[in-house]
């Protein structure tokens, strides 16, 4: 952000309206939608439609009665109505719940610079990976019967009861969302709002307005196409959600999500869960749908900036108290259930009752030992190889194939293509990941495509779902570009390449580094255990993480903590370098 | 189009450049074992297996039990192996409606008891054990002059109320298995009575076997002293101790009737190119060589009775000689049932 050679692009002078419209009507900003759109579309129809129809066929071709009557028996039934309004109803408030916790942050990463921001970024990145059983790990170490807050509560206050109840409660599920999700606010939001112009708000704030009137009237209706994506992809990820409703929520929750794999895993079920399945997906497709008809008036070309000119150190007394006590909520909340969770990886399960030390680095030694010479057993150094090769094929994959879609959506006058394509980009992350399990087992079956058991199909799957990030991301970044700067390009003879590499790129390479980040965290965090196969001697961290929980021994346990421990600094330094390596990327000007 | 085709193409060459690693040479066959994702086994055991066949053993890990058992049905027309090891009683009726499997009737089911062989077709052959038994920790009882429960009927006395964790039996096959034991012991007419009990006795129920065993039973730090768990837990408390251990700090109730058992089973999946492989690695499966590696890997027992326990066991494993009596076909018919009523009475 600061140690970069700078490209000094000087803003565009603000063409007339009159101008503008003549220039983009011109055939020079029109990129050819079909060409840009086959490869995602090849992409999707092989990786997603195919399979998916393939199972959804499978299944209804099993019902009795045809379709239609398991489709209103199954809506019928007051334990799916119960179950989906309860999905509504949480991934509504969790949403909301997320916005107010990010967007102070957001307003704060975008406008501000201060010390140690980069390292707060990158922490509060890191809840996105962690595997759900690890979280739900760590809540309890803090927020459990006996965790930490209630067993101080209990000394101090000499209470015979633990005054906290937090797991099993609609409470428990809301911070977990929050947890995980704060992240894609702070990103999507505030790297766009970094780029915003502030003399806008200065112009305002000359003319009168007060603080919060230039927020509220400048700055807010400016960013809205960035706050609706992120509040968008939280919603789909909230109204998905599974493992934490199941383990931080416990037996009396549950979402359609949960009810589809109750009712494909536990009952063969196979009609009813499709049903299901298709309800899913279709509340995602219409939530989208909404959402881009909410948003299409909304995007329009801002001047965007560099950073260096956006952002100040925070001046007056107060603003450094707000912004202070902020960052220590923030931290306070994303860091203390990662924080209990090492915590746990260096002491012994009985510490304090007995007479045992209380660190121990044991959990870690026995974590690169194999008594039992496993066939499966691998380092966590291996587990790190794979993980980071999977999330590297993701990446790579899903910026193919979502540049080229975010391109196509980001043009002024979208083709009725584009239109009808853009919702359809977001229906992975609201697919069943059970469901879509089952269809890749039964649609890529037979050569070429005989991918069941092939460890490309985990790359894959994860692209499925960093894709709509990836396009997310870099859609409003792309639509900001004011279209003279390509022009002016374009008339003094640049090739569309030129134009490309020299206008586009530099404009769009910082949205480019959030779109990865997001990409490789998403493969890193995934656990598709359950829904992919598995080749066992390449297992990923979070897969020998749930081997580790799944078996009994406090020394068992203690190496599952202390893998999770590992994966949470591979993070962090993953992302810390993410940060550092902005530098020789064009995002700066 | 020419870039779809392009594409489909760049994949086949990514698949095939990944199958073509493994050695091709003329001799060296490929065996096929697909399994749930709890598998393990040594690695010298494995390998003893392949220099005497002259084959490498490729393992598929496809998910829990009942994903596995799914799968396995989904692809029969065009199997993903020549050999399923994994499915259990709960789910051998739905692996046998679905006819997966072919018929094979191993010289070596002579060594194993016929109470394990619970499918008289040969299509799936017994490999291990597990029992679903209470689990407490001994401190707990010891410290506050309480007798530690030997029955289900001690588990609604008041004496016990609040002290126990279990697992719902809609999402954790433990948690099934200690319903399927309540039904057992208590009739179709009698568990939702006990539950109830149960339910106001302060029982306290979770998801999954991780969280009860992990967060709730005070042996990892949690509150509730008594857990549903397995037989097998305690011995191998001693063996994955932090610190080596003289006794197990927990222990198994096995009073009869009180634990469920679990047995997997392995067959030949319908279909195989390899049916002289498959039948060499089943019985390689019952064999006492593979049968003594699969407790510490496995955490469950053999079946074959020439198979020799490790010490530790012998010390500290309680097997209970009465297990509650269901059987397959009647868990197939009336899962749905028992556990919408149970999740009906008990949950909502």
């Amino acid at each position: 952000m600061n140690s970069s050679t700078p490209q000094h692009i000087p803003p565009s002078p603000v063409l007339s309206s009159a101008t503008e419209e003549r220039v983009s009507k011109g055939s020079v900003t029109k990129s050819p939608s079909l060409l840009l759109w086959i490869l995602p579309l090849a992409f999707l129809a092989t990786f997603y439609f195919y399979p998916l129809g393939s199972i959804l066929e499978l299944s209804f071709s099993r019902a009795e009665g045809g379709i239609l009557a398991g489709l209103w028996s199954s809506v019928s039934s007051p334990t799916v109505r119960n179950s989906l309004g309860f999905t509504f109803k949480q991934a509504f408030i969790s949403t909301l719940l997320t916005l107010i916790v990010g967007l102070p942050g957001a307003y704060l990463f975008g406008r501000h610079t201060f010390r140690g921001k980069k390292i707060l970024r990158a922490l509060t990145g890191v809840p996105f990976v962690m595997p759900t059983l690890v979280v739900a790990a760590g809540f309890y170490a803090l927020l459990g019967p006996t965790g930490w807050a209630n067993t101080i509560l209990i000394r101090v206050f000499q209470l015979n009861e633990p005054p906290i109840q937090f797991v099993n409660t609609f409470a428990a599920i809301l911070t977990a969302h929050v947890f995980y999700n704060t992240t894609i606010v702070l990103r999507l939001v505030g790297d766009y709002w970094s780029r915003l112009d502030p003399r806008l708000e200065s112009a305002a704030r000359t003319l009168g307005a007060n603080r919060w009137q230039a927020l509220k009237e400048i700055s807010l209706p400016l960013i809205t196409p960035a706050i609706a994506a992120a509040a968008l992809l939280v919603f789909i990820f909230d109204f998905t959600s599974f493992g934490v409703i199941l383990i931080l929520g416990g037996p009396q929750f549950s979402t359609l999500e949960v009810e589809i794999y109750y009712q494909t895993i536990s009952l063969f079920n196979l009609p009813l869960a499709a049903t299901l399945s298709l309800l899913q997906v279709g509340f995602t497709l219409i939530l989208t749908i909404a959402y881009t008809r909410i948003t299409a008036g909304l995007s329009q070309p801002v001047n965007l900036s560099s950073a260096k000119t956006t952002q100040g150190p925070i001046l007056s007394r107060r603003g450094k108290l707000i912004a202070g006590t902020f960052i220590l909520v923030l931290l306070v909340f994303l860091i203390s259930p990662l924080a209990a969770l090492a915590g746990r990886s260096f002491t012994p399960l009985g510490a304090g009752e007995g007479t045992g030390s209380i660190f121990t680095p044991a959990f870690y030694q026995a974590l690169a030992q194999n008594p039992q010479e496993s066939l499966f057993y691998v380092p966590p150094t291996t587990a790190l190889g794979v993980s980071f090769g999977y999330g590297l094929i993701t990446v790579i994959l899903a910026l193919v194939l979502g540049l080229p879609a975010a391109w196509a959506l980001a043009k002024k006058n979208l083709t009725a293509l584009d239109r009808i394509l853009d919702p359809v980009l977001m229906l992975p992350l609201g697919t069943s990941a059970v469901t879509l399990g089952l269809g890749f087992l039964v649609a890529l079956d037979t050569p070429p495509l005989d991918l069941r058991a092939s460890p490309l199909l985990v790359p894959i799957a994860h692209t499925l779902v960093a894709f709509p990030f990836v396009v997310r991301s870099l859609t409003p970044a792309l639509q900001s570009i004011q279209p003279n700067l390509r022009q002016a390009a374009a008339v003094l003879g640049a090739s569309p390449w030129q134009v490309f590499k020299q206008i586009d790129l530099p404009l769009i390479g910082r949205a480019t580094l959030v779109a990865a980040t997001f990409a490789f965290t998403i493969s890193l965090g995934e656990f598709g255990a359950s829904s992919l196969i598995v080749r066992p001697e390449y297992p990923t961290v979070p897969i020998v993480i749930y081997r580790l929980l799944s078996r009994p021994g406090a020394l068992n346990y203690g190496q599952a903590m202390a893998l999770s421990t590992i994966l949470m600094g591979a993070t962090l330094a993953g992302m810390l370098l993410m940060e550092h390596f902005r530098v020789g990327e064009v995002g700066e000007f | 189009m020419k870039k779809f085709s392009l594409f489909i193409l760049s994949i086949i060459a990514l698949t095939t450049g990944a199958c073509a690693q493994k050695p091709d040479s003329e001799e060296i066959r490929t065996l096929t074992v697909m399994t749930h994702d709890s598998f393990a086994i040594s690695e010298s055991v494995v390998a003893s297996f392949e220099e005497q066949n002259n084959v490498q053993v490729q393992f598929l890990e496809v998910g829990d039990t009942g994903t596995a058992v799914n799968k396995a049905a989904l692809s029969k027309d065009n199997p993903l192996a020549d050999v399923f090891y994994g499915v259990d009683n709960t789910f051998l009726s739905r692996a046998l409606e679905e006819e997966i499997f072919e018929t094979y009737q191993s010289p070596l089911l002579g060594d194993i008891d016929s109470v394990f062989q619970l499918d008289e077709g040969y299509r799936a052959l017994p490999v291990d054990f597990g029992d679903v038994c209470l689990n407490y920790q001994k401190a707990y009882f010891e410290e506050n002059n309480l007798a530690p429960p030997d029955s289900l009927e001690d588990l609604i006395d008041p004496a016990y109320q609040g002290l126990l964790t279990v697992e719902n039996p809609a999402t954790s096959s433990p948690g099934l298995a200690f319903l399927l034991t309540t039904i057992g012991h208590f009739g179709e007419d009698g568990y939702l009575d006990y539950w109830l009990a149960l339910v106001k006795n302060e029982v306290n129920i979770v998801n999954d076997w991780e969280t009860a065993y992990y967060a709730e039973f005070s042996q990892a730090g949690g509150p509730d002293p008594i857990v549903v768990s397995y037989g097998s837990s305690p011995p191998f408390e001693v063996l994955f101790a932090e610190e080596p251990l003289d006794d197990a700090p927990t222990a198994a109730v096995t009073s009869p009737g009180s634990c469920f058992r679990q047995i997997e089973f392995v067959g030949i999946l319908k279909g195989t190119k390899n049916r002289d492989l498959a039948e060499k690695w089943v019985d390689f499966m019952l064999s006492p060589e593979f049968q003594e590696d699969i407790p510490l890997n496995m955490y469950v027992f053999p079946v074959n009775s020439n198979a020799v326990l490790e010490e530790t066991f012998q010390k500290f494993m309680d097997v209970p000689e009465i297990t509650a009596d269901v059987s397959p076909a009647a868990i197939a018919e009336n899962r749905e049932k028992w556990i919408n009523d149970w999740t009906e009475t008990i949950l909502r």
